[in-house]
């Protein structure tokens, strides 16, 4: 092939049509400078406008374009092209592991129900003083690496034991979550939280696989973040081990 | 394809509905999910990808933090100015009296602000900024989560809502607005992007957050969906729309690529160079250099620029530097914009300046409204309500913004009229207001445009129109405007309508069908674009972001008053400024220098 045409083959499925999902395979001049996977997704849909995907901000922030590009989850918007491609292919699949609407659009109900679960929101129920919280500043570094995260999921499905129980295991996503309100100083339902993570899915299906960390396109580290709750789950135990030794 | 009318559609009915789930949006829907009353948030993408999430700054409030004595009333008094004293003063008062509260609030939610040591939240210094009503230099009064805190905004609220049980209507796109017979709004025509389901979403209470429509320029910092969708509604249901020739842009937005790169960066430190090395603010604004208003500093880079003094092979940008303030002041207080360096612009700001350019960035003008969100039309020369219809933050022009927005008061927009427009339904409709039911002849007469473009098979293609319409925008209406060059550009415009109202939908399916969307949107930027066009070549000065190169001087006399777009006759009037503030004497016009 002209090494100044890409072959780009697509995953498609409209649910009106097509009985099954198939790859089509599109042929495209290639640009003269290195653009991002989603420009690439916009010249394509100018040729055939039936092509589905979700897209934003454009520029990583808002994670509408998580796809799986040549084999990897990232968002479309800052993949530049000449960073995933292979022989002049890129192959573009929906997110894995969650149901297909259309093309590239998965329905992502499962994942925020998970993210729902962790009660992801400040829980304090003392009274509230007329300014702030006061927070040390190495108090609020402890959220950095947490509350960056933009839900695109593209951590939880490429997890495969996420795959395997996603109504079960919370997946990283949400459990990155979980552990930013652990962490939060200002929270005080720390043990409400542990205990409602202290089953045998919802955090011990981490098998510390780390597809999570490999593809996370701002860098997070859910592994990490799932290792401290685990710590924390454990001390908790300690605890409960301790005060039934001293009823001995 | 089917064609929907009243009886083959179903309606969902709610006490509330509010269009658009971003940071005015989803401050609404809270302040209404607490009283009981049946509200939905109806959002085009899933809330936490509104546009609010590409805030970097911060928000702008006089919280006493990083300086104890600060005063509302000075940041009231820059905001005045900021806006070239076309912004309603009593809404600036109340925007910074009641802002302090509504950051508080925010905090209490779980909002990770960063801090100072002292444990309060971090304030940094922007553009516009001052102490002691201009008279005690520059002031630190932008309210920071690190260079995310649109992200950080965002999150908190859609996090609020799941607490408080709020109803979404995620990824539903709402078409037109039904309007009854007394001219009095009673909810919108929307459709499941997913499964393609249409239905009337009636309300009481219909709130238009839907944020800007910077869409309408070929370059420009906004997301994809920033459409005006909200807005083209109201103007295609005969509501008029205020202030329209104001927009903003942003003198950093990433060359090439158009994203944003905050101000804040020239808070902590950073600043402007030309081709010769040359920190050319120094000239435009001896005072306050690199942070002055938006407005100059975005046309004196490209006076630089007209000059030949751009950087780059053609001349054609502006350098940002930040190297001299060293990587660990980079790393912590703008992680987000090294990210976005290094991925659009291939630049690493710890080692290199950042091509920058000025970049379309936000609306001043909106649907107008008074304090609680009521949008008003204009009979006889006075304010009329408009039963059932509000509007709040960037799709609003309560107007807190004039001429020109100070960065930083975006976000606190958002915050104190959401919050605002929530109350205040919530009283009303507990003591009995509402609206009037519309008949069968006004739903199908919303359902039209969905119909004709449903059934069209020929026409012009979305994207080329959408091109077309950008260019004219970027080259007719831009930092500088001229009036024989407007006039060029309306006449394009003209022959665009035609093409905008014979768009050809291909693709008829239903399961997440982008192009439909897509379709409609450019409708609704044509319609923001059309506005902005009219009121452009309406007003001959220049005033904040609104610079004529024809009229070079601002003109009190004639002009220190709002545009008034009324889009049945596609004609400008005029609408007093609100100098009435209730706490503090207003603040008259004055020469704007910095």
């Amino acid at each position: 092939m002209a090494t100044n045409i890409l072959e780009v083959n697509m995953y498609r499925y409209n649910p009106e049509e097509d009985k099954f999902p198939y790859i089509k395979q599109y042929q495209i001049e290639k640009p003269a400078k290195d653009i991002m996977v989603l420009d690439l997704l916009h010249l394509l849909k100018e040729q055939d406008e039936s092509i589905s995907y979700r897209r934003s901000c454009r520029e990583g922030v808002c994670g509408s374009d998580g796809m799986n590009i040549n084999g990897k989850n990232g968002l479309a918007c800052i993949t530049p092209i000449s960073s995933v491609l292979k022989k002049n292919k890129i192959e573009l699949r929906p997110l894995p592991g969650l149901p297909v609407i259309r093309d590239l659009v998965v329905d992502m109900t499962e994942f925020y129900a998970q993210y729902e679960k962790i009660k992801p929101f400040l829980q304090n129920s003392t009274t509230a003083p007329e300014q702030e919280r006061l927070q040390s500043p190495e108090d609020r570094d402890k959220l950095d690496g947490l509350y960056e995260c933009i839900l695109c999921a593209c951590c939880s499905t490429s997890c495969p034991s996420f795959w395997w129980n996603p109504d079960k295991f919370l997946g990283p996503a949400a459990l990155l979550q979980a552990y930013r309100f652990l962490a939060d100083t200002r929270d005080l339902k720390t043990n409400e939280r542990l205990e409602d993570l202290s089953d045998p899915f919802s955090v011990y299906r981490c098998h510390g696989i780390m597809n999570c960390v490999s593809v996370c396109p701002k860098g997070l580290n859910p592994n990490k973040a799932i290792g401290e709750i685990k710590t924390m789950l454990l001390k908790d135990k300690k605890e409960i081990i301790t005060t039934d030794g001293a009823m001995n | 394809m089917t064609n929907y009318n009243s009886s083959n559609i179903k309606t969902l009915e709610f006490d509330a509905l509010i269009i658009g789930g971003g940071g005015s949006g989803m401050r609404a829907s809270l302040e209404l999910a607490k009283s009981g009353l049946k509200t939905a948030v109806v959002s085009k993408v899933f809330p936490t990808r509104s546009h609010t999430v590409s805030a970097q700054g911060g928000i702008t409030c006089a919280i006493q933090s990083a300086d104890p004595n600060d005063d509302w009333r000075w940041h009231m008094y820059d905001t005045v100015k900021g806006a070239d004293y076309i912004g309603d003063q009593d809404a600036i008062e109340y925007l910074c009296s009641e802002g302090p509260k509504a950051v508080f609030e925010l905090e209490h939610m779980g909002l990770p602000f960063s801090r100072f040591e002292n444990g309060r939240i971090y304030q940094r210094p922007f553009g516009g900024q001052s102490k002691d009503y201009g008279k005690g230099g520059q002031a630190a009064r932008t309210c920071a989560a690190a260079d995310r805190t649109g992200h950080a905004l965002l999150h908190t609220l859609y996090q609020n809502n799941v607490k408080e049980g709020t109803n979404f209507l995620n990824e539903w796109f709402a078409v037109d607005i039904v309007k009854n017979d007394q001219n009095e709004v009673t909810g919108v025509i929307a459709f499941s992007i997913e499964y393609g389901e249409v239905a009337y979403l009636k309300a009481q209470s219909t709130v238009m957050a839907t944020g800007g429509a910077g869409r309408i320029y070929a370059s420009t910092t906004n997301a994809l969906i920033n459409t005006g969708d909200g807005l083209a509604m109201a103007l295609r249901a005969g509501y008029p729309a205020q202030d329209m020739e104001m927009w903003q842009f942003h003198p950093t937005g990433i060359y090439g690529a158009g994203s944003l790169v905050t101000e804040g960066c020239r808070g902590e430190g950073g600043y402007l160079i030309n081709k010769d090395g040359e920190r050319f603010m120094e000239r435009y604004a001896p005072n306050v250099k690199d942070l002055a208003g938006r407005d100059v500093v975005a046309r004196s880079m490209v006076l630089e620029i007209l000059e030949g003094r751009g950087c780059g092979e053609n001349n054609d940008h502006i350098y940002l530097k930040l190297d001299h303030l060293g990587a660990d002041v980079l790393n912590a207080k703008l992680p987000g914009i090294c990210e976005l360096s290094r991925t659009f612009a291939h630049v690493d700001p710890i080692y290199e300046p950042i091509p920058v350019v000025p970049t379309c960035h936000y609306m001043m003008g909106g649907t107008p409204t008074n304090i609680n969100g009521q949008a008003f039309n204009r009979i006889d020369g006075t304010d009329s309500i408009v039963p059932g219809l509000f509007a709040a933050g960037e799709a609003a022009c309560v107007s807190v913004h004039g001429a020109n927005r100070l960065g930083g008061n975006s976000l606190l927009d958002l915050v104190v009229f959401g919050r605002a427009t929530g109350m205040f339904i919530q009283e009303d409709l507990k003591s009995g207001g509402g609206v009037k039911s519309a008949d069968k002849d006004d739903i199908d007469n919303a359902l039209d445009r969905l119909n004709t473009l449903n059934n069209s098979d020929s026409g012009y293609e979305t994207a080329e129109v959408k091109k077309e319409l950008q260019q004219c925008m970027q080259n007719y209406f831009g930092v500088f405007r001229r009036g024989e060059y407007m006039k060029k550009g309306l006449d394009e415009l003209q022959e665009i309508r035609e093409k905008v109202d014979l768009l050809h939908l291909k693709d008829k399916s239903n399961a997440f069908n982008t192009s439909r969307v897509e379709a409609i949107e450019l409708q609704n930027l044509f319609e923001v674009a059309e506005a902005t066009a009219i009121a452009a070549y309406s007003r001959d000065e220049s005033r904040g972001a609104h610079a004529r190169d024809d009229f070079p001087d601002r003109d009190d006399e004639r002009w220190l008053c709002h545009s008034l777009y009324d889009p049945l006759s596609k004609t400008v009037s005029k609408r007093d400024v609100n100098f009435n503030p209730s706490e503090v004497e207003a603040f008259p016009p004055i020469v704007r220098t910095y």
